[in-house]
C-alpha cells in the first residue's frame, strides 16, 4: 500500500505553519516516522482480520479544505442534544467554529477549549498530557492522527469539580469542498474527584466521500468519573476511524458508550487500563448498519490493579449486506485479584447476506477472578413477529418494536435522558427507513 | 360471527384437521376438548393465522368475511383474539408499552386518534382489576421472567384491554392453580356480553366450572366426533376421551 501521499502531505503540513507549536514538532516527527513504519496496517495483522482498510490507503486523502460556506444553527439542528446550556464546541472540516460554540457558563475549575488555544497558553499541561495515554507504537491510524494534530477539544477539570451539564463536541464534515481527511484530536483531564459528561458525535453536513481519523486521550485521576458518548453517524460514503484510550486511576468511573449508525466503512477502538485498585468501566456500543456498510470495533480492558470491575455490553444489527465486527479483549494482569468482569457481544442479523465476525477474548493470568464473556447472534424471532402481529401489529411494526427491544438494555443503561432519547429515535428512524426502501 | 365448514389443515405435509365443521354465533361460549395430538391447538393456531399451518381444503368465514383471505393482523384488527397456550417473551418492551401499541393499532385501523400514555394509564387502572393485578405488572416487560400463571393472567389483561368480538383461548388453563384458574377465568366472565363470542380449547374439564359453555365439542383425531351442552364435559371427565373415541369410531 501506498504511504506517499499521506508522507508528502505531513511534509506540506510541516512547512506550512502546521508545525507549529515548535515543542510539538518532534512528537509529530516522531508519529510519521511509525506511521511511515508500520503503514496501513492489513488483514495479515491479527487486529484487522475481518476488516480491510485498502480503501482509505488508496484514496490517498490530504487534509480536507476549509468548509465554502459558514454552517447555520439550522445545519446543526439534526445533530444536537439536550437543552441549550449544554456547553457546545463545533468543528467543521477540522476548523473550529467560534459562532457555533458556546463555552460560556462552564463553573470555576474547569477549562473547555479548542486544543490549539491550549497548546499556546497551556503549553505545559498540553504536553504533560498530549500524546501519554494513546500509544502510536502499534497503531498506524493513531500514530497518522498524531501527526497532524493541528486542533481538537480540551477539557480540563480540576479536583472535586463537577461539571453539571454534559458537553457537547461535534466534529463536522462538509464534504461539498471535495474529498479529504481531518484529524481531530480530543483530550480530556479529569483531576481527583472531578466529575464529567462528554459527547463526541461525528457526522457530516453534506454527504461525501471524506476520511475521519479521530483521537481521544482521557486520564481519570483518582476518583473522577467520565461518563462518555461516542456518536458516530459520518455519511454512508464516508470511513471512519476513531481511537479512544483511557487510563484510569484508583476508584476512577469510566461509562463509554460507543454508537455507531453511520460510514461505508468505520473503525472505533476503546482502550482502558484500569491503573489503580477499584476502578470501574463499563464499555456499552451499539452499532445499526444497513445496505453495504462495515463496522468495526474492537474493545481492551486491561485489569492491571485487583479489586476492579469492567462490564462489557455491545451489541449490533445488521441488515442488508451490512458487516460487522467485535473483538473485545480483557485481559487480567498476574496482579489483578479480585477482578469482576463481564463481557457479552450480541448481533441480530435482519436479513440472510448480513453478516458478523465476533471474537470475544479473555485472558487471565490472575487466579482469584471472576470472569465471563460470551457472544450470540441471532434473528428475529419468528414467534415473536407472530405474536405482535396476532396483537394487531403490521410485520414491519412487530419487527420496528422488536428490533428496538434488541437494543433496549443498552439504551436504558444510558444515565442521560436527553442522549437515550436522541439514540431512540436514530434507531427507530433508521429502522423504520430501511423497512420503507 | 363464526362459521366453520370443512376445514382440513396440516404441517408439512401431514393433515392435523380432518374435516372440522363448527358455527358460533354471537353470545355464545363454545369448548373445544379432545385428548392430546387431537387438532385443538392446531385449530387455534389456523384461527388465529399462524403460517406454519396450511390450509387445504374448506372455509371459514368471520362476520361474513372469508378469515382465510386475512394476514394475522387484519384478523386482530376485526375483533379477533388468540390467549396463546405458550405466550411469547419479549425482553426489553414493558407491559405498559406493549398493551398502548396494540391498542393504538385498532384505534389507527378505526379512524381514531392514538391515545397518550397518561390517558391509556387511566384505560388500564380499569382493565387491571378484571385480572385483580396492580400497576406494577405494567413496569414488567412483556412475559419475560414471569411465571407461567402471570403469563396467562397477562393474556387475559391483553384481551380486556383489546375486547375482542371472539376469542379464542388456547389451554389457557394448563399450568395455573387453583387460584390463578379462578382469576382467569373470572376476569374472561367478566368480559362476556351478548355481542361477543368465546371458544374455549382446553384438555380438562375443570376450567368450565368456571367459565360455563353453551356447547362443547369433543375433537378426536381432527373431527368433532361428539357435541353437546355443559354436561357432555362432566360426563367426558367422568367417562374418560376413550370413551367418545370409542363413540367416534362406531360413529
Amino acid at each position: 500500500m501506498t504511504l506517499t501521499s499521506y508522507l508528502k502531505d505531513f511534509e506540506a503540513s510541516a512547512a506550512n505553519g502546521g508545525g507549529r507549536p515548535e515543542w510539538l514538532m518532534p512528537i509529530k516527527r516522531g508519529a510519521i516516522d511509525r506511521f511511515e513504519a508500520l503503514g496501513f496496517p492489513d488483514r495479515k495483522n491479527e487486529d484487522w482480520k475481518f476488516t480491510s482498510v485498502a480503501p482509505i490507503a488508496r484514496s490517498a486523502f490530504s487534509r480536507m479544505a476549509a468548509g465554502d460556506t459558514v454552517p447555520t444553527e439550522a445545519d446543526l439542528e439534526p445533530y444536537l442534544i439536550g437543552p441549550p446550556e449544554w456547553p457546545r464546541v463545533v468543528f467543521v472540516n477540522g476548523r473550529f467554529v467560534e459562532a457555533l460554540s458556546t463555552v460560556s457558563g462552564l463553573p470555576g475549575g474547569v477549562t473547555l477549549g479548542t486544543l490549539a488555544d491550549a497548546m499556546a497558553e497551556e503549553p505545559e499541561f498540553v504536553a504533560r498530557h498530549l500524546s501519554h495515554t494513546a500509544s502510536v507504537e502499534g497503531n498506524s491510524f493513531t500514530a497518522l492522527n498524531t501527526a497532524f494534530i493541528t486542533d481538537g477539544v480540551v477539557l480540563h477539570v480540576e479536583p472535586n469539580t463537577v461539571v453539571e451539564h454534559p458537553i457537547h463536541v461535534l466534529y463536522l464534515t462538509d464534504a461539498r469542498v471535495g474529498e479529504g481527511a481531518t484529524y481531530p484530536r480530543t483530550l480530556v483531564v479529569l483531576e481527583h474527584h472531578a466529575r464529567a459528561s462528554l459527547i463526541e458525535s461525528y457526522a457530516a453536513l453534506h454527504d461525501g466521500v471524506y476520511f475521519t481519523n479521530a483521537v481521544t486521550e482521557v486520564s481519570l485521576e483518582a476518583g473522577s468519573r467520565l461518563d462518555h458518548y461516542k456518536i458516530q453517524q459520518e455519511s454512508e460514503q464516508a470511513y471512519h476511524v476513531g481511537t479512544l484510550e483511557a487510563r484510569q486511576e484508583r476508584d476512577s468511573h469510566f461509562h463509554s458508550l460507543s454508537f455507531a449508525l453511520g460510514g461505508a466503512l468505520s473503525r472505533t477502538n476503546i482502550y482502558t487500563v484500569l491503573d489503580g485498585e477499584g476502578g470501574y468501566v463499563t464499555l456499552n456500543g451499539l452499532y445499526v448498519v444497513h445496505g453495504e456498510q462495515h463496522v468495526d470495533h474492537q474493545t481492551s480492558i486491561i485489569h492491571a490493579q485487583p479489586s476492579c470491575t469492567s462490564h462489557e455490553v455491545y451489541k449490533g444489527i445488521l441488515d442488508d449486506q451490512a458487516h460487522g465486527v467485535f473483538n473485545g479483549k480483557v485481559y487480567v494482569h498476574p496482579i489483578a485479584q479480585k477482578t469482576d468482569g463481564k463481557q457479552t457481544n450480541q448481533n441480530l442479523l435482519m436479513s440472510p447476506r448480513a453478516k458478523i465476525d465476533t471474537k470475544p477474548q479473555l485472558e487471565i493470568y490472575a487466579d482469584d477472578v471472576r470472569c465471563t464473556h460470551g457472544a450470540t447472534v441471532g434473528q428475529l424471532d419468528d414467534q415473536a413477529v407472530f405474536y405482535c402481529r396476532s396483537r394487531g401489529l403490521s410485520p414491519a411494526e412487530a419487527k420496528t418494536l422488536l428490533t428496538y427491544a434488541f437494543a433496549a438494555d443498552v439504551l436504558e443503561q444510558i444515565p442521560s435522558r436527553p442522549v437515550a432519547q436522541y439514540l431512540e429515535r436514530l434507531v427507530m428512524e433508521r429502522f423504520l427507513g430501511s423497512r420503507e426502501g | 360471527m363464526l362459521e366453520i365448514t370443512n376445514l382440513h389443515a396440516g404441517a408439512d405435509g401431514v393433515e392435523i384437521l380432518k374435516g372440522i365443521n363448527l358455527t358460533v354465533n354471537a353470545g355464545e361460549v363454545h369448548a373445544i376438548m379432545g385428548p392430546n395430538g387431537s387438532g385443538k391447538s392446531t385449530l387455534a393456531q389456523v384461527l388465529a393465522g399462524r403460517e406454519d399451518y396450511q390450509v387445504t381444503e374448506g372455509t371459514v368465514r368471520y362476520e361474513g368475511k372469508d378469515l382465510l383471505e386475512m394476514e394475522p393482523e387484519e384478523r386482530a384488527l376485526a375483533g379477533l383474539f388468540m390467549a396463546f397456550q405458550y405466550p411469547v417473551e419479549i425482553p426489553g418492551v414493558t407491559n405498559a408499552y406493549f398493551l398502548r401499541v396494540a391498542y393504538n393499532a385498532q384505534r389507527k385501523s378505526r379512524g381514531l386518534e392514538e391515545v397518550d400514555p397518561i390517558d391509556f394509564m387511566d384505560l388500564l387502572d380499569e382493565k387491571l382489576k378484571t385480572v385483580d393485578w396492580t400497576a406494577e405488572i405494567l413496569e414488567r416487560q412483556v412475559n419475560a421472567g414471569m411465571s407461567g400463571g402471570e403469563k396467562k393472567r397477562n393474556e387475559i389483561l391483553q384481551m380486556a384491554v383489546l375486547e375482542p368480538k371472539l376469542a379464542v383461548l388456547d389451554e389457557t388453563d394448563s399450568g395455573l392453580d387453583i387460584d390463578a384458574l379462578k382469576i382467569v377465568a373470572q376476569g374472561v366472565n367478566n368480559m362476556r356480553r351478548p355481542d361477543n363470542a368465546l371458544i374455549v380449547v382446553t384438555h380438562y374439564q375443570r376450567l368450565l366450572n368456571y367459565i360455563v359453555p353453551d356447547y362443547v365439542h369433543v375433537l378426536v383425531d381432527g373431527r368433532i366426533v361428539k357435541s353437546g351442552g355443559k354436561e357432555l364435559a362432566l360426563e367426558l371427565e367422568a367417562k374418560g376421551y376413550e370413551w367418545v373415541q370409542e363413540a367416534g369410531a362406531v360413529s
